[in-house]
Formats: C-alpha cells, structure tokens, sequence
C-alpha cells in the first residue's frame, strides 16, 4: 500500500483510516452540491466528440477522453466530538493520444469546447515530442467499441444522501460503547465515494459510469495506567463496494466464533462492543513465544498478505521493471510464466483476478480505457497462469486483448495498469474455522490487518495483525501479543494445508494501494475463506526502550 | 494562474476578506507550476506538465467552521466561495477545539525560491535524463528514474491582520540502475531547493557503481551486526522517531514518550549524548518555509539536545490546553555530525555491515517505536576497514530509539531526502553497534 499516505495518515493520528491524500486534497464543497448530477451525459458526448476530432486532426492515431467527477465525504469524530467533515469535488478531463507511435496525455479543469480541444492539442505535442526518443513504438491491443453504453454500482442506498446528522449519530454512538466499556480512546470515521467517470474512445465507445464506494470504520485504544501500556485494537468492516446499505446490520451475514465477523452487512455497534472486549483482553493477553506455528489466518487478515504477496508481483508493470525505481520489480518473470510449471503455492491454491466481483472496490463495468472488465485465472491448483495486462501490454504476453485493469485515480492522472480484485478461491472441500482449528497442535488464529512489509521483488515478509488466538491441541485457549510472522512468498504459499469452504467467504480492501511516479492510489478489494498454513516463523515483537 | 508575487498576493487576499461577514475569516491561498518525466528500461516512459492552484477560505462564527474552496479567480467566484464557507460554517457542529485565527506575526524571509530552478524546462528535464541514460547504457545496465520540479508560492491572511508569503521551489532526482542479469541494483535519490546543486551525471554514477558493486552478493546469517548506515537509509527510521514526537500524544499515553502516570519523556536523557536534532528554517544548506500553514512563525528549534528530548511540537488547541509554547512540527530535521567522512567511518570498523538504503518501513510497535523494513540497492560488508564484498539484503527489526543509544560514531552530515515520506534531512552517517537484522531476502 502507499507509504507516503501511511505515513501521512499515521501522523495525523488517522492511521486506521488510510484516506488516499489525492482524496484530502480535492475542493471542499457542501452536501447538496454533491448530489446535483452534474454534467448531462449529452453535453459530455459533444465536448468528448470535439476532443476526439481535434486530436485526430493533429494527428493522433488512437485517443481516449476522460470527463471526470470525482466525489469524496469524510466524518471523522473521536470520543464524543466530531473534528471534521468534509465533502470534495474534483471535476475536469484527461486525454490520452498516440502520435508517431508514442503516448501523449493532458489534462484540464477547462471542460468547454475549446478547453478541451486545446488539451487534446497539448497531449497530441507531448505524444510528438516524446516520439523523439522512443525506441518501440506503443503496440494496443484491439477494443471494439460498445456504443454509447452505461454502467452503476449496484447500490441500495446513496450514501451521499445519507444526512451527516445520521453518520455523526452513528458514530458517537458507537464511540460511547467503547468509552463506556473503559477504552481510553476511540477515533471512528464514515468515507464515501463517488466516481462519476465518461469515458469516450476513438474505437467509437462512449461509456458513462456511476461508481460507489463507502468505508465505516474505527480505532480503539486501551492504555493499563500502572504500566503505561498501551494497545489497539480496530474495526472488522471492510472498504467496499456498495452503497450505504452495508451498515444495515443482517444476522444472515454474520459469522459466529471468537467474535463475529461480517460477510456483505457490517454491524459497527455490535463490532464496536466486541472490540471493547479484544482490546481489554489484548493489554492482559500473554506475549508469544517465538518459534513455528500453523497459522490460521482469518480473511481480515489474509486479505493484506494477499494484496502484498500475490496482487502486486502479478502485476505485469513490475514483472518488466517499470516499477524499478520505486514499487520495485517481481520474483515472478515472464520466463516462469511460460514454463507453465512455476510453483506458486500449495495444489489447493487457486487466485482468481476479477473487476466484476459484487461488493469489491475494484467492480466496474468497463475500466479507464474503455475495456469491459473480466474474470481470470492467476495461480491455478498451485501454478502461476498469468499475470495483469492493459492494452499496450497485452502482446508482451502474447495476447490478443487486455484484461481491463487500466485506472487512473482521478481526471487529472494518466491511466496505467493497476491490480484488480485479486482473490484466493474457497475450498472445495466442505471445511468450517473449527475443522482449520482443530488438528493443529501448535497454532496461532490472527483476525484483522496490522503492520506490514515487504522487499522490493515480493519474497521476503513480515505482517502482524488486529488479534491474535493461541491454539494448542486443536483448542483455542486465549489471546497473545507482540506477534508477527515473516516468510518467504513461496514458500508461505507451499505451506498452505487447508481453505474453509465458501460459506466463509469475506471480502477485505484498501483504498490506497499505490503505485507509480508521481503516486497514484487504487482501490482493491481482496476475498479468501479463511485459510490455514503450516510452520510459518513467529517473532516476538515486544522490546524496551 | 501565474505564480503571484508578494503585492499581488497581499491584494488578491485583501479583495477575499473584504467579502467577509462572518466573525472570523481566514485565506489561504497557493499556486505551483511544474512538471516531470520518469524512464524505465533504459526509455522514457512517461512525462507531463503540472499547474495547480487553490484558494481556501475558512469562516467561523463562535467555534463553528466552515471551510471552502475555489480555483477561479473572478470577483463572482471570489465572493461565491466566501459565501459558501460562511453558510458551511453555520450548518457546522461546534468543535470544541476550535481555536481563534492567529493575530499579526513577525516572519523572517525565506530562502526557499531559486530562479534557476522555477526555469526548468522540459528540454532541461530530458537532457538530464538523456545524461543518466548514456552513463546506464554505457555501464551495460538497465535505469529507471524520475525527475521532477515545481516553484510556486503561497500566502495567507486572516481578519486578525495575519499576512504571509513566501515562495519556494524544489528539484527532486531519483535512480535505481540493476545490472542485465538482475543480480545487482543501485539507487541515488537527492532533493533540492537550488537545481544547481543536482548533479545527474554524479549521482547516476553512484548508483551505477552500487549496481555493478552489489551483483555478486554473498549470504550472511541473520543477527545483531555493528552497521554503517548512510543518511538515506537513517532518514527513513530517524523520521518515524521524529513524527512521533506530537506532545498530544505523549500526554495521552499513547506515544514512545509516555510514561506511566500520564507523564511523558520532555527533558529526560532518550538517546546517546551524541545525538542532537533541531530544526532551523534559515539553514543554509537546507532551507525551509519560516511559516506553517496555520500562521505560526517557524523558528529555528532544539529537538533532541544531547541526546535529551528538548521540545515537543503541539497544536494551537493542545498547548494552551497545556500552557505550553504552541511549537509547530518543522519542515526538515538537521542532525549534528563530525568532520568524518563516509571512508572514515568505514575505515574504523573491525567487522560491519554498510546499507545505502532501507525500504517499506513499517511500524511494528508504537509504544517502542519498533520498526521493520528491509535494505535494498547496494548492502556490503566490511572487514577490518574495507569494504570485502557485497552481501544479500536483510529484513531488520529495529527501534530507532534503541538505534541511537547503540550510536558508535558520526560522519559529516549531508542533505538527503527520505524514499518513504518526502521529508528532506541534513543527517550524518553514523556507525551503529547491535543492530538487529532478523532475516534473509533473495530480493535484489
């Protein structure tokens, strides 16, 4: 995930919230203009059709425009005040070109006729300059055009509708559990998202997409005054890709066990009460013995390790060293892609990638150049069996088109191939959390996302966790702390003994995945079962200063 | 919008507070031109243009706040995002922590803008990069880099009679060449106000030579080693011991600074007596903005002294809750060295490991300010005085707090820029005893 924003986010005290700066950094404006439709898709038609012509005219042999809205909302209360709310609005347009071979892209707040026209100029004379030094001309894949077609989030509730009064409610709320419960600190929040996206291409697509997002979540924090100790402890909601409707608390998507976890419908009351209980547990819980242990990794957790391990080396960008000097490159080649034998993970490992899936922060219907988004295999039965490709990408491996996972996180950046959902399939088998639990002599349970770190070509690393359950002879028998595991990608992935089946089937996410110079953020959702894997490396992380 | 100079800021600003009807009005205001290129595999990649411009204006009436913001700059847009701020402002809740706007300051001037470097041009940029490539190419390896420039200015000015303005410009060059085989890999990264300064050609080579250095790396076993860490890899962790110190969070309990008893570290011993940190506006070396955001004069001040905590920084809100000096956090940190260079450091150790970078670094434990992260680009080993050869790179799990009492030696500090957060430093190297790798990456 993005550093900068971490480290941004963590000195602002806001580190469970993980808010992508592009996102701080919009125009402040009220509620209700959020919810005017803004442009009439008609008008972004004809300014998108000048645009198309004036690049054509320059000379440009392929172009794309982007005709942007881009909508945040940020609650964000601790203990019993509200510090702030904001609502932001970014409106302008991107155009990409190629000439002579080459890329070319500008940008505008200017969205009239001739702004647009002028930008598609601009971006025709950087395409031309860059021409200048470019060794192999851009290659794209073929797209047909879909017309003028539409696509939305499928949302009950606009969150954006929701009166801030509701939200702040809400929140308040459930920070007087925790107070209540005796943590001595609870930051929560509410972000929403709304991506009002008009794509049009010279492949004669002209596609208007309305995109959701929303995100509840909170931070506990108990301290033992005698020791001055101090732990968190945060929430088991997930960034998703819904409406408001996700805070309608529904038993039927409810997990039972050591506390409840959450499928489609989040209760933050109920989560608010059971953390109050964890992070009281958490500060009294035993610190681990470092040593090997089977790991039984709930998806809150799981999701992470995916994202760091399997989501970012399959990116196609890293794998030719476009990321070298920053994200990094990839343990994973092009060489071991084609032996067809390359050993990724255990027989039962198999990581799908999908833009389509419901509820998932990457679920759009076409991605950001025009290319209507899919399903496909990355490691099937333990074997890697491709990689993520956009469409100048898609004949380095010998494809005939793009997988559509091309995004830009706002009008104003160029679109690049960013990962998709990339998700670790059920078990087959049936198999509950129990069945995970109960063979394991030596084991460890860990329940939502902590630290985590990863080196530049994705082989070695370390994560810790939200809670960690001790497991001896098939039983849970209380908490731990100071508990991180560290691995080695394949070999982590060898080690991976058993899936639950689909009945645990959970989503988790992030809204900064980053990637690129200058920066940009992704949002991605990550879904397992929970899953089990033997003799992982478990270090002691207490220490004193 | 064109970048403003002082009279024109001061009068844009004037016209803004004149729409004014609320209790108390504030405006920020800031614009920057820019742009930037990137390459990889050994061709340009991607580059572009930047122009960006704001105007904040925030309205209270009593402690509610309203903020709102615009980039057009005619009359009607002027007094529309006043109003707007105002209504914003009304349908607010109270914050409890709201503060009244800042009267007038003193401020002294800054030396942030250089005009060689607000001249840079993308002729400039792609010369630049057409430099590192021939030294890539010539060297038979592979660069990825990025270059990018800005100069903008801002200014703020609020109905208590607050005015400031400053302007600034920055330069920012980073590399990483690996050799074909992918068995070694190198990185040079520097930041500057003043584009004189940057030495492309130098700073390629550097890392060209960490490439070819770095290819034939040999397995150490995990553990404690003594370490010389260059000032782009101590940046990354001095840093996150350096955002930390938010005198709130201390006072809460929550923060390394704690102590039990709702007490906190302020003037006890935290490090090595060689350690002092401040942070001073005017350094020549590394000058930075002598104003913050919410108006506060930036001074020149004392961090670490000694190795004592000397100061903490506060919000307005906390440090007259707290009858303290509402010291706002600084741009830079400044560390004290030697006279000692990087070969003297290096000359004086028996046994030892040299990191020229240090990567995704993590917190592991804020109560101990534990981190982890891992080396990259170039990682050596050292045996009496010289380095042998170079070694695979290691995860560690470290505390910069343990780190800085473990501190052996320092060299001659040097502007450097942290690869995680942004932040420039002028920080030495430094030889550090025990510090702990805990395990082996085949990254390279």
């Amino acid at each position: 995930m993005d550093r900068k924003d971490f480290l941004r986010n963590t000195a602002m005290g806001m580190g469970a919230f993980m808010i992508p700066r592009s996102m701080l950094h919009a125009t402040p404006i009220e509620v209700e203009a959020a919810l005017n439709g803004g442009m009439d898709v008609a008008i972004k038609k004809q300014l998108a059709d000048v645009a198309l012509a004036a690049a054509k005219a320059k000379g440009a042999t392929y172009t794309d425009v982007r005709i942007g809205r881009y909508l945040n909302q940020f609650v964000i209360t601790r203990e019993t005040r509200v510090q702030n709310v904001a609502n932001t609005e970014s409106f302008g347009v991107g155009i990409r070109v190629i000439a002579n071979g080459s890329w070319g892209f500008a940008s505008s707040n200017n969205v009239t006729k001739e702004g647009v026209a002028r930008t598609a100029e601009r971006a025709v004379a950087v395409a031309k300059a860059n021409a200048k030094i470019l060794d192999n001309p851009v290659q794209l894949a073929p797209q047909k055009g879909y017309g003028e077609v539409s696509w939305k989030t499928p949302i009950e509730k606009n969150a954006f509708e929701v009166p801030v009064k509701e939200k702040v409610d809400l929140l308040l709320a459930a920070n007087a559990v925790a107070m209540k419960g005796g943590v001595n600190f609870v930051n929560s929040a509410i972000l929403a998202v709304n991506e009002q996206k008009y794509f049009a291409s010279s492949d004669g697509s002209y596609i208007d997409q309305d995109i959701h997002r929303m995100f509840p979540n909170f931070n506990l924090i108990k301290i033992d005054v005698a020791t001055g100790k101090f732990e968190s402890v945060k929430s088991l909601s997930s960034p998703v890709g819904m409406g408001y409707e996700y805070l309608n608390a529904d038993p039927t998507q409810k997990l039972g066990g050591v506390v409840t976890r959450y499928k489609n419908r989040y209760d933050m009351m109920e989560d608010i009460a059971n953390a109050t209980e964890s992070v009281k547990q958490k500060i009294k819980a035993k610190s681990v013995e470092p040593g090997k242990y089977d790991l039984i990794l709930d998806p809150s957790h799981l999701m992470l390790t995916i994202h760091e391990s399997v989501a970012h080396p399959t990116e196609l960008d890293r794998v030719l060293g476009y990321e070298a000097n920053y994200a990094g490159t990839s343990f994973l080649t092009l060489d071991k892609l084609n032996t067809k034998k390359f050993n990724f993970g255990s027989k039962i490992v198999n990581i799908v990638a999908d833009k389509k899936q419901y509820g998932s922060l990457g679920a759009v219907g076409y991605d950001d150049e025009g290319v209507g988004t899919k399903k496909w295999d990355i490691i099937k039965d333990g074997i890697l069996v491709n990689f993520q490709a956009i469409r100048d990408q898609a004949h380095m491996l010998g494809m005939k088109e793009s997988h559509g996972c091309c995004y830009a996180q706002s009008w104003n950046d160029v679109q690049f191939q960013r990962m998709p959902n990339i998700s670790l399939e059920p078990g087959k088998e049936k198999l509950s959390v129990d069945d995970l639990i109960k063979n394991v002599e030596k084991g460890i349970y860990i329940i939502g996302d902590g630290s985590f770190s990863i080196d530049q070509q994705r082989y070695n690393f370390q994560f810790g966790g939200q809670t960690f359950y001790e497991v001896k002879n098939g039983k849970i028998v209380g908490m731990l702390k100071d508990v991180a595991y560290q691995s080695n990608t394949q070999e982590f992935w060898n080690s991976c003994s058993a899936i639950a089946d689909e009945s645990d089937y959970r989503m988790g996410g992030a809204f900064n995945d980053g990637k690129g110079q200058p920066g940009q953020s992704n949002a991605v959702s990550h879904g397992s079962s929970t899953t089990r894997f033997n003799g992982v490396n478990v270090i002691n992380t207490a220490r004193k200063i | 919008m064109a970048i403003l100079n002082k009279a024109q800021a001061e009068q844009l600003l004037k016209k803004v507070l004149a729409f004014s009807k609320a209790d108390e009005c504030e405006i920020n205001l800031s614009g920057s031109e820019g742009g930037n290129i990137r390459y990889a595999r050994n061709a340009v990649s991607t580059s572009g243009g930047v122009s960006r411009s704001s105007l904040v204006v925030s309205s209270a009436y009593g402690k509610k706040l309203g903020v709102a913001t615009i980039n057009e700059f005619d009359d009607a847009s002027l007094e529309k995002v006043v109003r707007r701020s105002e209504e914003l402002a009304k349908l607010a809740p109270e914050n409890p922590e709201f503060m009244s706007f800042l009267g007038p300051q003193q401020y002294k001037e800054s030396a942030t803008y250089v005009p060689a470097t607000a001249a840079i041009d993308p002729k400039l940029r792609a010369d630049a990069v057409a430099t590192s490539l021939k030294i890539a190419k010539e060297n038979k390896l592979i660069a990825a880099g990025f270059m990018e420039n800005s100069a903008g200015f801002s200014a703020m000015m609020n109905s208590h009679g607050l005015f400031a303005y400053n302007t600034s410009t920055g330069v920012d060059f980073n590399v990483t060449l690996r050799t074909e085989d992918g068995k070694g890999s190198g990185y040079a990264s520097k930041s500057y106000n003043d584009v004189s300064k940057l030495n492309v050609d130098n700073l390629t080579k550097v890392a060209a030579f960490k490439a070819a250095g770095s290819a034939t790396a040999k397995a150490l076993e995990p553990g404690k080693y003594t370490v010389i860490l260059e000032p782009a890899a101590s940046v990354v962790l001095l840093e996150n011991l350096f955002f930390a110190m938010d005198a709130r969070q201390a006072d809460e309990g929550r923060s390394f600074l704690s102590k039990p008893g709702g007490k906190t570290k302020l003037g006890e011993k935290l490090v090595d007596d060689k350690v002092t940190i401040y942070s001073d506006p005017q350094h020549p070396e590394m000058p930075t903005a002598t104003w913050s955001g919410d108006g506060r004069p930036q001074e020149r001040m004392s961090w670490i002294n000694k190795g004592v905590v000397d100061n903490l920084y506060y919000s307005r809100y906390w440090a007259n809750k707290k009858n303290a000096k509402p010291i706002p956090s600084p741009d830079g940190i400044i560390m004290e060295g030697t006279e000692a260079s990087l070969e003297d450091l290096i000359k004086g150790t028996e046994k030892g490991i040299l990191v020229t970078r240090l990567w995704y670094i993590r917190s592991v434990d804020p109560q101990t300010l534990l981190l982890t992260g891992l080396t990259r680009d170039g990682t050596f080993y050292i045996e009496n005085g010289k380095i042998k050869h170079p070694v695979k790179n290691f995860r560690f799990n470290e505390s910069p707090v343990i780190m800085l009492n473990n501190l052996d030696a320092l060299g001659k500090p040097e502007r450097c820029v942290s690869g995680e957060s942004g932040l420039s430093a002028l920080i030495p190297p430094m030889r550090i005893r025990d510090f702990t790798f805990s395990s082996l990456s085949d990254a390279v």
